[in-house]
């Protein structure tokens, strides 16, 4: 599992970084996907995934037997990681895709060079853009239109909705702790600490949770925080996000021990520092709900009552 | 007495930065609370932002500010080239491949980080250097040296580039990050692993002072008044490179601080190396005390990296510099 789902969930973190940088230089609509001539008669047969998350949800909504290509970070399901893969967001194949004579292709939107060529060569793309945690049910819908399989997906979307609303009755009410959400250090150091900020997937994920982001202030996705500013914000609950591979419990604690350094933080004070290995806290798919979960029981533990 | 008093001034500005800086943040902090005795440091937050976020930053920018700006001043007086910079030789290229390495393959790692990566790095890449540049003379040639050192650079940036093309997109992230230069060390750890060597080197560009003005002559000149110039030039090469490594192992390859501030003591002082090594070090140390300063308050919370406020003082005065001298 570890092994897996380790790449996965550093693509999925890497793009929270990339598409920051990406979507405020070049706004956030390509019109492209959204055209009504989008309709297509027929529904799609071979289906190339550039993107993790949508390749999930393809396979969530049943269309797993017409994906015929991945990106190379696909692991998840274990039926995708079988399909030949042909490249990721820096370096698509474009070959490899052509051969593979896909009806469709997901790709970023950022993948300016790789739409063209598409175009060009007339195959249809569905363009993805990653932002908050709402867009994730609406992909999925617009991709369950576009793949003739709204009735699938839509049941998907469905339970994600439900699901998270659980887990919003669940914490409702509850005390909101000032919670840090670390997706990124410099092992073994407090060096190149990375925290969501205020908008975004993993934000929104935090929020739903039952906690507060400590830097819900700064409308960006993510946020070096300095060891002062990290000190300054003070957050009640520590929340690191791993995405690295190999971690035995040993690794787990020390690199947990290494937050002890900063003994005014009061959730080093109260040992509220949690580490948590799980790759669907990347993903901003079909298992999102699932993820939001692992928060929510590290936020609001089940056994003690409010 | 002039140049005893400037260089007491570089001095006393590097102690100013360094006691002034730590009062500078993106926080307001309660100074009376800082250095209360009252509040255990435990539980005492503007004590922590003082002592574990801010004093050890300061501390780290002199250090890799003044050994940086006294590498520069000797790899200029070593190469007789006034636009060498302690990267110049493939010390950084080098420390950067090992550190790029730890990033995309260290995270398993028992033992050493990042910073040891790079010193590792910086390491090898100096003892290559010193063979291509001594494989066909019985001394350094500097000419060999500067031609190895420059080409060694490209060739490790492609290694770095290949390393980069091969991790995954948070990894390259955080290489990119690391290559801007960072001096938010977060503790004493990082300064006390590179003091030995700084402190090695440093007596060694104290020794170093004397042959590099006679070095400046040129080595045949300089042999001629009694100066060992195959021990002054190899002491040279190998004290400021390793000092570079320390440095760069800290607070990564922040740039332009070994070229500009040897430059602009020159102008102050003259070329007189027993000035222009202890005033570039003080006056070096304080310019990136102020250049972080500036870096972690100009758009705090967020933070720039120190590498591009170095950068953009030092780019435009680079290029000053060159179009004077031609």
């Amino acid at each position: 599992m570890m092994h897996g789902v380790r790449h996965g969930a550093r693509f999925a973190i890497a793009i929270v970084v990339t598409i920051l940088a990406i979507t405020s230089l070049r706004g956030m609509d390509l019109p492209r996907d959204l055209a009504p001539s989008a309709v297509v008669s027929q529904a799609p047969k071979r289906i190339v995934s550039l993107v993790p998350a949508v390749t999930e949800m393809l396979f969530a909504a049943g269309a797993g037997n017409e994906v015929v290509g991945v990106s190379n970070f696909d692991k998840f399901p274990p039926e995708a990681a079988t399909r030949p893969s042909v490249g990721a967001l820096i370096d698509p194949d474009f070959e490899r895709i052509l051969s593979l004579k896909p009806d469709l292709v997901i790709v970023y939107g950022s993948q300016t060079d790789l739409l063209a060529r598409l175009e060009r060569a007339k195959i249809p793309v569905f363009n993805y853009r990653h932002a908050g945690l709402a867009d994730i049910t609406v992909t999925l819908r617009n991709l369950g239109a576009r793949i003739g399989r709204g009735k699938e997906s839509d049941a998907v979307a469905a339970g994600i909705e439900r699901d998270i609303d659980a887990i919003r009755k669940r914490v409702a009410g509850r005390p909101r702790p000032k919670t840090a959400l670390v997706f990124e250090r410099e092992p073994g150091t407090l060096r190149s600490i990375y925290v969501s900020a205020g908008v975004g997937f993993m934000h929104d994920m935090l929020e739903v949770a039952g906690g507060t982001d400590a830097f819900q202030d700064v409308q960006r996705q993510s946020l070096q925080a300095s060891t002062e500013v990290f000190l300054a914000r003070a957050p009640e609950v520590i929340i690191e996000v791993l995405s690295t591979g190999g971690w035995t419990a040993d690794r787990l604690a020390r690199e947990r021990q290494v937050w002890q350094a900063l003994t005014s933080v009061p959730a080093v004070r109260s040992g509220r520092v949690y580490l948590i290995a799980d790759a669907r806290l990347a993903i901003p798919g079909p298992r999102v709900a699932a993820a939001i979960a692992l928060i929510a029981d590290v936020l609001h533990p089940k056994s003690t009552k409010p | 007495m002039r140049r005893a008093f400037i260089i007491g001034l570089c001095f006393l500005g590097m102690l100013v930065a360094i006691v002034v800086a730590p009062f500078i943040g993106s926080t307001p902090i309660d100074f009376g609370r800082v250095f209360s005795g009252d509040v255990a440091l435990a539980d005492n937050v503007d004590a922590q932002i003082f002592l574990i976020a801010r004093l050890p930053r300061a501390l780290a920018a002199a250090l890799v500010g003044g050994t940086l700006a006294a590498a520069g001043v000797v790899f200029q007086g070593l190469l007789r080239n006034p636009l060498a910079t302690p990267y110049t030789l493939g010390v950084s290229a080098g420390a950067s491949l090992g550190a790029m390495i730890a990033i995309t393959f260290g995270a398993g790692w028992q033992v050493g980080g990042v910073a040891s990566a790079s010193l590792v790095g910086a390491i090898l890449a100096v003892l290559v250097v010193y063979a291509l540049a001594t494989a066909q003379h019985r001394g350094i040639s500097t000419t060999v040296l500067l031609l190895a050192g420059v080409t060694l650079n490209a060739f490790f940036s492609a290694l770095i580039l290949f390393v980069q093309y091969i991790s995954d997109f948070s990894q390259t992230f955080r290489a990119l990050r690391w290559l801007m230069g960072d001096l938010d060390v977060a503790s004493y750890g990082p300064i006390l692993a590179a003091l030995p060597l700084v402190v090695v080197a440093f007596l060694g560009f104290a020794w170093l002072a004397r042959p590099l003005n006679l070095l400046t002559l040129g080595p045949e000149a300089a042999g001629a008044r009694g100066v060992n110039v195959e021990l002054a030039q190899r002491i040279a090469f190998f004290t400021a490179s390793l000092a570079t490594g320390a440095a760069v192992s800290v607070g990564g390859p922040i740039g332009f601080v070994g070229i500009i501030v040897p430059h602009l003591v020159r102008l102050l002082v003259g070329a007189d190396h027993r000035v222009v090594l202890p005033a570039s070090t003080f006056f070096g140390a304080a310019f990136l005390v102020a250049c972080d300063a500036i870096a972690r308050t100009v758009l705090a919370p967020i933070e720039l990296p120190v590498g591009i406020i170095t950068a953009m003082i030092g780019g435009p005065f680079f290029l000053w510099l060159l179009v004077r001298k031609s």
